[in-house]
């Protein structure tokens, strides 16, 4: 370096922590040397996440929250995306990419979250990592699901409704809950625009900030690694972990091969098939909203759907209360056990490489288990028929993985940890 | 704090007395933004009685009118469809409406003030979907062939009968409401006032 920006780095650094950042974070972060595919999805959801707030800006630019009918009787709001799509040079392209860039976003995290179910990363010393992760999951859905609500048509009205009265079914609090959060009797011109306010400030702000959170955590204790093996217990003698590599430039560079292999697909997605078969974006969210029709069959985009399922699966009042309020619970109950896994798995091992037969059995079923809740989540009721029963058996099998694991986990034969990463 | 420095018990109260204050301030000024998220004056004021004409409404039909935002359906029942609702009490989950939402005067078997017309209120009481129209009997209606008529809602798969009363062990847990409603001539009727309030 020129002794100029040397000097210039300097008078910087006496001002504002930037080398010792850059080095904490980047260039002297030691990160364990065996990280393999799994470990491209953090860095994909925090790109994802940038595409989101990029392509956001602009759609707002041209967007208008507005449910009051046009001179042609279209809703504006609606009018607004159309308008987006036909008229603005480049409308269509930002739009689908944040269309796409929505349920890849799930797609990531959902592989980002399988990543630490294999290989324990939620375990001690990472539990707030895992926390905080839980809280960006609740958070992102917040902001799908107000987002959803945007384009005005038929499936973001309906949609909003039947997740709104979901609120109404808490004793009590309830039914002004529900009315707090539209603003009005009905889903109306007011959510529309409070859901605006929150899916373009509230929510970022907060996902920006949970995000910090977690990787501040994660670089306080260190990665996990697929061995499940704390690096930091063999350092060198200067401190450096012995199978640790600086996160930069060694896997910065393992990214950009992530970030080229995800461009790929999410490009390939968003030219040629940016409705996603129906499933990225629904057919009949192409009618405008009309709050008297409901579609002949609604459900919620695909990523929404195992715990919709679980909702779903409650047709039995208990205790007193409407099945609508266990269904809530139920969905509710869903997400948030996740926070609870670092105190759920008494397994000796962090890694599935080294956990017993058990506990590779329970997660391969796990993961079945959350593929047909999802598919069934998108199929129409069938009143108490097969599809409503598997929904049932499905769900109690979804809530034993994880209320089970404290002694399964505990029984299960695992295999001695090694001393060190292996390869 | 060291042991030996002694605890200033006046500063150390001033100092909760402020904080207290500060904490009171900021709770009091969250106030008029939880209230602005309540409907405003506007929205409140929107909920105007409408007027539904059903003179060129036929037997077996329904129409829909719009009240607060909300299908409010008038189906005009014929004395078969009537004659439905009689048979179906084991199968209701609220036969009588005890738990369910109408005026009074509607608190009747065909939940009417005349029981040609339901006027009742388009929303599920599960999760405020609007059923479909189910009218056809038996095996064409796809709900088995024992199906007397009613409604079907989409997005749970709750039914209703031809009074909009729910079926036992459905997700909806009471009948459709029945808004105030009164009839202004014999054949035009005013929703959202009956006159009694």
């Amino acid at each position: 370096m020129t002794t100029k920006s040397q000097a210039l780095l300097n008078w910087v650094d006496e001002r504002f922590p930037l080398t010792s950042t850059w080095k904490a974070h980047l260039s002297e972060y030691y990160a364990p040397k065996n990280f393999n595919f799994w470990y491209f999805f953090g860095s994909l959801a925090l790109l994802v996440l940038v595409i989101q707030i990029v392509t956001g800006i602009f759609l707002v630019m041209h967007y208008k929250p507005d449910a009051s009918l046009n001179a042609s009787g279209v809703p504006v709001a609606f009018a607004a995306v159309e308008y987006i799509m036909r008229d603005v040079p480049g409308g269509w392209l930002i739009r689908y990419m944040h269309s796409t860039g929505a349920s890849a976003f799930f797609v990531v995290v959902y592989l980002h979250m399988f990543r630490g179910l294999l290989y324990g990363s939620y375990r001690k010393p990472r539990e707030l990592i895992w926390l905080f992760g839980v809280g960006i999951f609740l958070a992102l859905m917040a902001e799908a699901f107000m987002g959803y609500l945007l384009p005005w048509g038929q499936m973001s009205f309906w949609g909003a409704q039947v997740i709104v009265n979901l609120f109404s079914a808490i004793p009590v609090i309830g039914p002004d809950l529900a009315l707090v959060i539209r603003g009005d009797f009905v889903v109306s011109d007011a959510t529309l625009n409070r859901f605006f306010s929150f899916h373009v400030i509230a929510v970022p702000l907060v996902l920006i900030g949970l995000v910090l959170a977690h990787i501040v955590a994660l670089h306080e204790v260190g990665s996990n690694n697929p061995d499940g093996v704390e690096i930091k217990k063999k350092k060198d003698a200067n401190g450096v972990p012995l199978d640790g590599i600086p996160f930069h430039p060694y896997y910065t560079v393992k990214d950009i091969v992530g970030v080229v292999g995800f461009l790929i697909v999410f490009s390939a997605v968003m030219f040629f098939a940016p409705e996603g078969g129906g499933y990225f974006l629904e057919y009949n969210n192409f009618l405008p909203a009309d709050p008297l029709v409901t579609p002949p069959h609604i459900a919620p985009v695909w990523y929404f759907t195992p715990f919709y399922s679980l909702l779903r699966a409650v047709t039995y009042p208990l205790f007193g209360l409407d099945a609508k309020f266990w269904g809530v619970i139920a969905m509710g109950a869903g997400v948030v056990i996740f926070a609870f896994l670092p105190w759920l798995d008494r397994s000796p091992v962090k890694s599935i490489r080294y956990k017993g037969p058990i506990f590779k059995t329970a997660l391969v079923l796990f993961v079945i288990i959350f593929f047909v809740l999802g598919y069934l989540g998108v199929q129409p009721p069938d009143n108490g028929g097969i599809k409503d029963r598997t929904t049932q058996i499905c769900s109690v099998l979804y809530f034993a993985f994880f209320l089970l694991m404290p002694w399964y986990s505990k029984l299960d034969k695992c295999k001695p940890e090694p001393e060190r990463v292996t390869s | 704090m060291s042991v030996d420095e002694k605890m200033d018990s006046g500063r150390r109260q001033l100092l909760l007395a402020t904080s207290v204050a500060g904490g009171a301030a900021a709770a009091a000024t969250a106030v008029p933004f939880v209230a602005s998220l309540t409907p405003s004056e506007r929205a409140k004021a929107a909920g105007a009685p409408v007027e539904a004409d059903v003179s060129k409404l036929a037997p077996g039909e329904m129409m829909t009118v719009e009240w607060q935002g909300k299908p409010v359906w008038i189906l005009r029942r014929t004395e078969e469809m009537l004659a439905t609702l009689d048979k179906l009490d084991d199968q209701l989950a609220d036969p009588a409406s005890e738990k369910s939402v109408q005026p009074e005067y509607a608190k009747n078997k065909a939940r009417s003030i005349k029981p040609e017309f339901l006027v009742t209120i388009g929303i599920c009481t599960h999760l405020g979907c609007s059923p479909s129209q189910k009218f056809k009997i038996g095996a064409a209606s796809g709900l088995g062939d024992e199906w007397p008529g009613g409604f079907l809602c989409p997005c749970h798969g709750s039914t209703f009968d031809l009074a909009a009363r729910v079926y036992a062990g459905k997700p909806a847990p009471t009948n459709l409401d029945i808004p105030p409603h009164k009839y202004l001539a014999d054949t035009k009727i005013l929703i959202g006032e009956d006159g009694t309030a």
